[in-house]
């Protein structure tokens, strides 16, 4: 977009029209930078402020880097707060909330991508209008719940009606598997997980169907004409075409899923344990941040702010990796993926 | 650092000034229901969440039928936050389960330039509840709540238990602990009983507002997470504080006390407890190696103001509020009604003495009053 305004100016009739008539287009001279500078100012002021929230944070939570040392503090697994108002008594790890963190999101975009694709898929190409239109504005209903709300529900009726004896299935078929090695407690890392994926659905609903609903229709009747059935259309010429949308739906989910505290808080049974068993308890960088903050003395205040910069690069290094990974496919697939 | 917190303590601060403005306006002018009060002031307070359901509730009787002209805003954001919050002077009067430590009152007093005063205004037990309504009354102590909570102890039929309870059929269950996951008072009074009574407990564990539990326990987020804990595992068991269990009809653990007397959390022997307890003159006390009829896990809420700084109506108000929910018979009675216990009768003698404090070293009337009381 940017270089068709520039280019407008260098039409060759352009320069004579602003030399003749300079009055009469002064003011859309005008217009033009002064649009360029607003523009470029709200661009900045995205990058000021996260660069104002990384300093700031830092700086606030120097003093248990400088303490644990940042290796120390990103991979230690004890977190021992202290009380003191001065200095930095306790020990403080934020290894056990880095992998509940990343263990829930897993589970949520795990469960969540297909199903997401899925529903799009049925929405866009499958189901008649009448159905298609009320669907999609359930889906997006959900979208409207609060967290705290998926956090109540999860808890008090999810759960204990549908999860737990789901659980204790599992257990007892694939009790001997790691992942799922009992005991079953209810609250855990996969229900958190899974009440994460139902949350995260709809916004990756929206973009994956306007993906899909955007796919040049003459590719996928060269499709049916050369006799693809649907379902290769659909997989073979849909989905490929939109996988550069698709992952981008994929990691605006995942942000929210690293980034989502109460829902989690109140699913995930916090504890500052972590395991490979996913029934078992563990905590989130938020929800342990939410849930410790209120009640917390100084200098583990100092500390929280230390897992909220942990917080700052687990999200940016998942969301270069995901970038890594549409560019490294885009090529071999000669996908136009950004 | 310094600089950080206050940002903190204003960002926390947001939400509570915003519910003070628009509450203020609308409730002082209406006196029609209430009683016949002559005071009139805007008061906020942030603090601790263990009493929280009582201070709505003191707060709602008393500016509807004591004093129509003041209205009090009280915000449950935590102790920690609530102390913070004092010292930032963002508020009118602070509230936590733990004492002001002398390292506190120092940075209280550098930042306000007089004394803090600090009081109790309540009393109130932390219960061992449970899943199974067969054990209600089961009597446990000190080192089996330490075994249960450490792992060393996993069913109810443990010989350890089976000692405390000879004429109790116990399950064979597997014992579930439940804790809360978010810092909590009631996890304070809780481990700090621990510590005191059991010295394994206070080298591996030893007392906060969060500890590092031992593996295998399940967290629950607030009371209500706690409770759905216990009620979801079949050997669910947790400490909640008295007025939720109270609440939520769940079954609860006796608790043999100092005197070897296995005592049920009744609203009575709360009562007990906090005469049991030796209350120095500067309030810093915790309620331990209670004896007698005391129900032993009990802990107690203290308000926190300044000797300076207020506008005098704000400061009556203060003294007001707080000397009338300490000493009228109805707010009393309120207190015992949502599991509470009121302080005994000399000890509420002491603490109007020590509330009247409160700006009473305000020798010019208005030194800092900006960031003061708001009338």
């Amino acid at each position: 977009m940017s270089t068709e305004v520039r280019e407008a100016p260098r039409d060759p009739e352009a320069p004579q029209d602003s030399v003749g008539g300079t009055l009469r287009s002064g003011r859309g001279r005008l217009a033009d930078p002064v649009f360029k500078w607003v523009v470029a100012a709200c661009g900045t002021i995205v990058l000021v402020i996260l660069a104002l929230m990384v300093v700031r944070t830092t700086a606030e939570a120097w003093p248990v880097f400088a303490k644990e040392g940042f290796f120390g503090f990103l991979f230690g697994d004890t977190w021992d707060p202290g009380t003191s108002r001065t200095e930095i008594t306790g020990t403080y790890s934020a290894w056990p909330f880095i992998y509940g963190t990343l263990v829930t999101a897993t589970i949520a975009i795990a469960i969540a991508l297909p199903l997401a694709i899925m529903v799009s898929v049925y929405l866009t190409h499958m189901a008649p209008r009448r159905i298609a239109k009320p669907l999609s504005y359930t889906v997006e209903l959900l979208a409207a719940v609060p967290s705290v709300i998926f956090g109540l529900w999860g808890l008090h009726w999810f759960l204990p009606n549908v999860l737990r004896p789901f659980f204790d299935a599992l257990e007892g078929a694939l009790g001997w598997f790691f992942l799922f090695e009992g005991p079953v407690r209810g609250v855990g890392y996969l229900p958190a997980g899974i009440v994460l994926a139902i949350m995260i659905l709809p916004i990756m609903t929206a973009i994956i169907r306007e993906v899909i609903a955007v796919q040049p229709l003459d590719q996928q009747m060269a499709g049916y004409a050369l006799g693809s059935t649907r379902w290769e259309v659909i997989t073979k010429v849909v989905l490929p075409s939109g996988f550069s949308g698709i992952v981008a739906a994929a990691m605006l989910g995942l942000g929210r899923a690293l980034g989502e505290t109460i829902a989690v808080l109140m699913l995930i049974g916090g504890s500052q344990s972590w395991g490979a068993s996913l029934f078992g308890t563990g905590s989130s960088m938020a929800s342990h941040i939410a849930a410790t903050f209120g009640e917390s003395s100084p200098e583990s205040r100092i500390a929280l702010m230390a897992i909220g910069v942990a917080l700052f690069l687990v999200t940016m290094i998942v969301n270069i990796l995901a970038r890594v990974i549409v560019w490294r496919l885009g090529q071999t697939t000669g996908d136009s993926a950004v | 650092m310094r600089n950080g917190r206050s940002k903190l303590a204003v960002l926390a601060a947001i939400p509570l000034l915003a519910t003070a403005c628009g509450g203020g306006g609308g409730d002082t002018g209406d006196g029609s229901d209430g009683g016949g009060g002559d005071l009139s002031a805007s008061l906020t307070g942030a603090g601790a969440s263990f009493p929280d359901p009582l201070f709505q509730d003191w707060i709602y009787t008393y500016s509807n039928d004591v004093q129509p002209g003041v209205s009090i805003n009280y915000q449950s954001v935590g102790s920690g936050a609530g102390v913070e919050q004092f010292l930032e002077q963002t508020v009118d009067f602070g509230s936590s389960e733990e004492p002001l430590s002398d390292e506190d009152l120092a940075a209280a007093s550098e930042a306000r330039g007089c004394e803090a005063v600090q009081f109790p205004v309540v009393f109130g037990a932390v219960v061992i509840a449970f899943n199974n309504p067969d054990l209600d009354g089961l009597v446990l102590d000190a080192e089996t709540i330490a075994g249960i909570y450490s792992r060393d102890i996993t069913t109810f039929d443990d010989p350890a238990i089976a000692e405390l309870n000879p004429d109790m059929e116990l399950p064979g269950d597997e014992i579930v602990p439940v804790h809360r996951s978010d810092g909590s008072g009631t996890t304070y009074v809780f481990s700090h009983y621990l510590s005191t009574e059991v010295d394994s407990w206070a080298s591996e564990y030893g007392e906060g507002k969060e500890l590092d539990w031992a593996d295998g326990l399940v967290g629950g987020q607030q009371n209500d997470g706690v409770a759905q804990g216990i009620t979801q595992n079949p050997g669910g068991l947790g400490y909640v504080n008295q007025s939720f269990a109270q609440e939520a009809g769940l079954s609860v653990a006796q608790i043999v006390n100092e005197d070897g007397n296995p005592v049920a959390p009744t609203l009575e022997a709360t009562i007990a407890a906090s005469e049991e307890a030796e209350i120095p003159e500067n309030f810093q006390f915790a309620i331990d190696d209670i004896g007698g009829e005391g129900y032993p896990i009990a802990g107690s809420n203290w308000i926190f103001t300044y000797t300076c700084g207020y506008e005098q109506a704000g400061a009556d108000a203060i003294i007001d509020f707080w000397t009338w929910a300490l000493t009228d018979e109805g707010a009393r009675e309120l207190a015992g009604e949502l599991g509470y216990a009121p302080l005994g009768e000399e000890l509420t003698d002491r603490v109007v003495a020590e509330l009247e404090k409160t700006n009473s070293e305000n020798a010019a009337g208005d030194s800092g009053a900006d960031e003061g009381a708001d009338s």
